[in-house]
């Protein structure tokens, strides 16, 4: 039986992550660092990885990690969400660790030292030690079919090529770079230090989770896996990051409509809370009852892929539709219920309407997922 | 040995107990209500009920193990659908408010179904505002007088008995003069007639009650509380509408994608977009009334159970209407307008225009979409209520 609770030690978990971004990530700090050169806050992700160790929760012990499980991790996304905290977890913790656990316990082309590497490179991320990002758009989606070719490997194993729109390259010591090469696809580690690459970030709509573009000149590169276990990797790791994307997405919805609560019993207007009337309060009502779905879907999501049970892309598509929405709505409904202040930039409401936006795009759209749900559960579209 | 009273909490001690109920009282060989009498006596009707009244005190989890020893050995259940009122409602309230004769006296004629109980709530003027009801009772001797007329009274033509509530001091505000009833459907003041509604069926009645008898030895909970045990009441009615676990594709969803399915010639690109919206609606409803019974049986429960009514009501509405468009020139047809009274009522039976029609009272009955989100309002996220006129003035100088 699917498990959709918190056990004790994820509440325990929480209460942890919680406690430290609270007193290490106000709003103001965030609104603050966002439009320096230093967007992310690096002391805070190597107390949130390393100290707290968070980015080793879905790594076997065996593997250097806790061996806890995805379902931890999304109480960890749920909080970052919560707290619109700028820290490359997703880039690095989800996606980037998912895709090197996905070549553990596989045998890497013999003669080929790949599986070690990623498997070095897994202890150090899983250790808080380094930072890894997975070079794909943040928009591309799991279940897509097709291995991504924007960049080429060539047969002395540089890189050439770019990727747009990576999100949390900018943090990142390392990529994980998808890439073309002779005999097929396969997945390549790039320092951030090496000469001949970009990593060039653009205005991003999200602020406290910037994309950048990635551009390899002849790029010196090590092959971590070729294409026996490239794409499947791959696809474990968007098809994860999807699944917890909604998490994320419940905390920010959470976020949104505990704030929106609370200026509606504090705000007077007409001489009453303007909390007191009922087209507000059926909207927040409204409101609620999609955030408590949001919680069973994310929840259904981690659970099924915490332990690989067949319904995952289900879970996956489902999860990512109905939360994929409802943060934005949440964030919406928060700007517009503020008023005037909610359209300031001082106030935090922003930061969780352009993280929302971004979020809905990331990984996949609610109607992409919708789109890929109809060929699972087999409610085909009318031909022609 | 522990008491003879004490709560039974092991499964397999309940096993134990559903086997040896088998082994006296054979299926095969026993008449199904000398059945049910007996699994009712064992304290395996509902096992979260005290000893004495068909439970053993067990954790209301448990009810599980029981059910699927008894169904796997093929013992008669107690036809719950036929009286939903008796068994969700009038149960849970005669349990919490009730005297030890008016236990012994109801719930197990309830319980077996011999006796069908129905709820004397709603009036003409009182819907959402049930607390204004205007149905007097009035105190003569060891008896009450009841005049009034009462209306949306499911298996009142069945019933042998009803949960009422009549107004017994119209000198107080209105929450504070009502008190609660058992009403014999029997006395000859009683007149049950049949409403006829959208669907062309009755499925629920009006009564009128006109110089009712009811013994005060009747009355449920003390005079002028009556609003207080109607709340136990309308608690379980929501729980109840809904709180049954469901498969993936149950109820309306399912009826809409089997018909997707089957007849591709009617598929549109914009009813493909919103049956996949309607998909992932029914899926994440149904994950959190899984959520929900996993904090139950975790003894956690969560205000959840107060939206899922209203989630199930959208999603009734929103996907029959969908299936009546899909179907096209079919939908142009309705099956049967005739005025029938069904026994119970099925939201996903008979044809696509029945449930598109049928679904329209999920948000009225059992509380409004609209006063469910009130109390979504104001009792689980706390923001204040609207301002009253109503709330402290005696009932008889209300506006009406």
């Amino acid at each position: 039986m699917t498990d959709l609770l918190y056990s004790e030690i994820e509440e325990e978990l929480r209460a942890s992550v919680r406690a430290l971004l609270t007193d290490r990530c106000p709003h103001e700090n965030t609104l603050g660092r966002c439009e320096t050169g230093e967007p992310y806050d690096r002391g805070l992700w190597q107390t949130l990885a390393r100290d707290l160790g968070t980015a080793s929760l879905a790594v076997p012990e065996e593997a250097g990690g806790a061996g806890a499980s995805v379902r931890e991790a999304a109480v960890v996304l749920e909080e970052l969400g919560r707290a619109s905290a700028p820290t490359p977890y997703l880039g690095s913790a989800v996606l980037a660790t998912t895709a090197l656990l996905a070549l553990e316990g596989t045998d890497g082309d013999s003669g080929d030292s790949g599986a070690g590497e990623a498997s070095k490179l897994l202890a150090s991320l899983a250790a808080g030690e380094r930072t890894a990002a997975l070079a794909v758009p943040l928009s591309v989606m799991p279940g897509a079919g097709t291995f991504p070719s924007a960049v080429r490997a060539d047969s002395a194993g540089t890189l050439t090529g770019t990727v747009t729109s990576v999100a949390d390259a900018t943090a990142a010591d390392v990529l994980i770079v998808p890439a073309e090469g002779r005999d097929g696809p396969g997945l390549y580690a790039v320092e951030t230090t090496a000469a001949a690459l970009a990593v060039v970030p653009r205005t991003s709509l999200d602020l406290t989770r910037p994309v950048a573009d990635v551009t390899l000149t002849g790029t010196a590169a090590r092959r971590l896996a070729g294409a026996e276990q490239a794409p499947a990797a791959l696809e474990r790791a968007l098809l994860t990051g999807a699944g917890l994307l909604a998490s994320e997405q419940l905390g920010i919805a959470e976020w949104c409509l505990t704030a929106t609560v609370a200026h509606l019993k504090d705000r007077r207007q007409f001489g009453r809370q303007l909390g007191s009337f009922q087209a507000l309060k059926h909207r927040l009502a409204d409101l609620w009852l999609e955030v408590v779905g949001a919680r069973a879907a994310a929840r259904y999501a981690a659970d099924t892929l915490a332990t690989g049970d067949p319904d995952a892309p289900v879970a996956v598509a489902v999860a990512a539709s109905h939360c994929g929405e409802l943060a934005v709505r949440a964030a919406e409904e928060c700007v517009q219920l503020h008023g005037g202040i909610g359209m300031t930039w001082e106030h935090p409401a922003h930061l969780y309407l352009k993280r929302a936006k971004a979020d809905q795009i990331a990984l996949g759209t609610p109607d992409r997922h919708r789109a890929a749900l109809a060929a699972l559960v087999d409610l085909p579209a009318p031909v022609g | 040995m522990p008491p003879a009273n004490a709560p039974v909490t092991d499964p397999d001690e309940l096993r134990r107990r559903t086997q040896a109920l088998l082994a006296e009282h054979d299926p095969a060989v026993t008449e199904p209500l000398d059945f049910l009498r007996a699994r009712y006596d064992a304290g395996l009707a509902w096992v979260h009920f005290p000893h004495g009244h068909g439970g053993l005190d067990a954790p209301r989890a448990l009810q599980a193990v029981v059910d699927a020893e008894l169904a796997a050995a093929g013992a008669p259940d107690n036809d719950p659908g036929r009286n939903g009122i008796g068994l969700g409602m009038a149960a849970p309230t005669i349990l919490r408010y009730g005297t030890e004769e008016q236990k012994d006296r109801f719930l197990r004629p309830l319980w077996t179904g011999e006796e069908v109980w129905c709820q004397l709530f709603s009036e003409p003027g009182a819907g959402s505002d049930l607390a204004a009801l205007a149905t007097r009772a009035v105190r003569d001797g060891d008896s009450w007088v009841v005049d009034g007329q009462k209306v949306w009274t499911s298996s009142a033509h069945n019933a042998r008995w009803a949960i009422l509530i009549a107004r017994t001091d119209p000198d107080v505000p209105k929450h504070r003069g009502i008190t609660y009833f058992v009403c014999d459907m029997t006395d000859p003041g009683v007149e049950v007639r049949p409403l006829r509604q959208i669907t062309g069926e009755a499925e629920f009645n009006e009564v009128f009650l006109t110089g009712v008898r009811i013994p005060d030895a009747h009355r449920l909970g003390a005079v002028g509380e009556g609003w207080k045990v109607a709340q136990t009441t309308l608690n379980n009615e929501r729980v109840a509408i809904g709180g049954q676990r469901m498969p993936r594709e149950s109820g309306m969803v399912g009826k809409v994608a089997a018909t997707w399915r089957e007849r591709p010639e009617l598929r549109t690109h914009g009813l493909h977009q919103r049956l996949l919206s309607g998909w992932v609606g029914a899926e994440v409803a149904r994950l959190t009334g899984e959520r929900l019974r996993q904090q139950l049986t975790a003894g956690h429960p969560g205000p959840e159970g107060a939206g899922m009514k209203l989630a199930f009501a959208r999603l009734a509405q929103e996907l029959s209407g969908l299936e009546v468009e899909l179907l096209g020139e079919e939908g142009l047809s309705y099956d049967d307008w005739t005025l029938r009274r069904p026994e119970a009522v099925d939201f996903t039976g008979r044809e696509a225009g029945y449930r598109y029609l049928r679904a329209k009272g999920n948000s009225i009955e059992g509380g409004t979409s609209e006063i469910l989100r009130n109390i979504i309002a104001e009792r689980v996220l706390g923001l204040p209520a609207e301002p009253r006129t109503d709330k402290d003035l005696p009932w008889k100088e209300l506006a009406r």
